[in-house]
């Protein structure tokens, strides 16, 4: 090294510099780290979910979905909103194992392939997409269009006589049982390992049987 | 710095020869124009500033040159017409998602004075930016310009187009109505189905998995600042290199060799300058 003496192997200079950097380096990060915390903190944050109570067991019958609004996110008004499509098991068509999450059906409004809000239309019991013509059948399997799996579940319980509405999971074309994913994201095949699930946002129910 | 040749200035407003006798004649528009000239000979005795900008103002530009060049400058005054109707509608509005948003929106439309002109520039000052920007980009393409020696202004030419659709999209969102808001989720959406980082950019994009509070707000914040910021900055460097590089003649005028020079031989004498 340049400017050493016999045996040394770090100069005074190099020591400076190193210091200097250091302390350079020390400072930026005081205030880069908290604000990239900041900006990516809400990807992973847990909240758990609050059960809404939406109706007395007597408001629901099997063969007509009631529409519900629920709130998904506190706090903001109309905006955190969404519309439920609820009604009472009916053991002729939906062949799961009953368990104490699924004595009512609840159905998410939100369309599969992009996320538009879907009409439920009593005459034709199909759910209709208004953005690109997607079209659901009575139990939310998709019939027509271009979303890619059925409409979104919520679980539902009956907790001191109100039928209360809960977490929201997500299902492929066999009924199969997801954590919650976003829409237009496939879960048939690969789909569930190209699209993972999220960190847990809500704490979800025990028992329920769940959910990969 | 090059010696530049002074440029050539109409008569009219060359400096008179001074009258003989004393200086008390000088007629109030000689003095103002003394006085404007001074300022200036003030600022640049202590910046040097007049040798920039006579490097930055009188540039050669090649045979051929036509109205297609424009663009470039059409696209950027398309950006300052637009930060300027946003620093403006930014005094009114309030990216407050139980409402607060639609209602300073709806306030600058119908009660603030000009407030609908400002806000109808800035939304088809936004389109009319896309479609510069396309066109410009075209028209690179299609005469060369992105040639050697130019690849990396046409790089950071790619970069501003991504930034500017990334303007466009958040901004949508921020008059939060139905259909803002369905758009926003759509388009956050059609992120999610990128496979393994869709998802996580999602969520980045609306802060949560859900579009919720901050999502309004986080918006807003890289609309008005953060891209904003970054475009600014690489204009600066776009317009640095094509300033240093030179403008490219058009295809059907370079020579077999393919060379685009802009100064070719000055015994040719076919520069024209501007």
């Amino acid at each position: 090294m340049p400017g050493a003496f016999e045996g040394e192997t770090v100069t005074r200079r190099r020591f400076m510099g190193a210091v200097t950097h250091s302390a350079g380096g020390i400072a930026a990060a005081a205030f880069a780290l908290p604000a990239l915390g900041f900006a990516i903190g809400p990807l992973f944050s847990r909240e758990p979910f609050n059960w809404q109570p939406i109706g007395y067991p007597d408001d629901f019958t099997e063969d007509q979905y009631s529409t519900k609004v629920i709130t998904i996110v506190q706090g903001i008004g109309d905006a955190g909103n969404s519309i439920a499509y609820v009604r009472k098991r009916d053991p002729a068509i939906d062949k799961g194992k009953p368990n104490a999450y699924n004595h009512f059906v609840a159905l998410s409004s939100r369309c599969m392939h992009l996320g538009c809000p879907v009409r439920y239309v009593p005459a034709a019991q199909r759910f209709i997409c208004p953005c690109h013509g997607g079209v659901y059948d009575f139990t939310g399997q998709v019939v027509g269009g271009p979303p890619v799996r059925p409409l979104d579940h919520f679980f539902t319980r009956v907790h001191n006589g109100l039928v209360e509405i809960g977490p929201r999971y997500s299902v492929n074309f066999q009924l199969q049982e997801f954590s919650p994913r976003d829409p237009a994201q496939p879960l048939n095949g690969i789909g569930q390992y190209l699209y993972p699930k999220r960190f847990d946002t809500s704490i979800l129910p025990k028992g329920s049987g769940k959910t990969p | 710095m090059p010696n530049l040749p002074a440029p050539p200035i109409p008569k009219i407003l060359q400096p008179k020869p001074k009258r003989p006798g004393n200086g008390s004649t000088a007629t109030p528009i000689e003095v103002a124009a003394d006085t404007g000239i001074s300022a200036v000979d003030w600022i640049d005795e202590r910046t040097s500033l007049s040798g920039g900008v006579r490097w930055m103002l009188f540039r050669k530009v090649p045979k051929g040159i036509n109205w297609f060049y424009t663009l470039g400058s059409a696209t950027m005054f398309a950006f300052l017409n637009q930060a300027v109707t946003g620093v403006f509608l930014a005094m009114y509005y309030r990216p407050d998602a139980s409402g607060g948003a639609y209602e300073s929106v709806r306030y600058i439309t119908d009660d603030v004075f000009l407030g609908q002109l400002v806000r109808s520039m800035h939304k088809w000052g936004a389109s009319v930016m896309i479609i510069l920007i396309f066109l410009h980009m075209g028209r690179v393409f299609f005469f060369g310009a992105y040639k050697y020696p130019r690849e990396l202004t046409w790089v950071i030419g790619v970069v501003l187009l991504i930034l500017t659709l990334a303007m466009g999209f958040t901004g949508y969102l921020l008059p939060f109505d139905q259909q803002s808001y369905w758009a926003t989720i759509v388009g956050v959406n059609i992120n999610g189905t990128g496979p393994f980082l869709g998802p996580y950019l999602s969520d980045f994009l609306r802060g949560g998995p859900e579009f919720g509070a901050t999502t309004l707000s986080r918006f807003y914040a890289i609309h008005m600042m953060l891209i904003p910021g970054l475009i600014a900055a690489l204009i600066g460097a776009h317009l640095y290199l094509i300033m240093k590089l030179g403008i490219s003649a058009p295809p059907w005028l370079q020579g077999n060799s393919g060379n685009d020079e802009e100064v070719p031989d000055p015994e040719l004498n076919s520069t024209v300058e501007v």
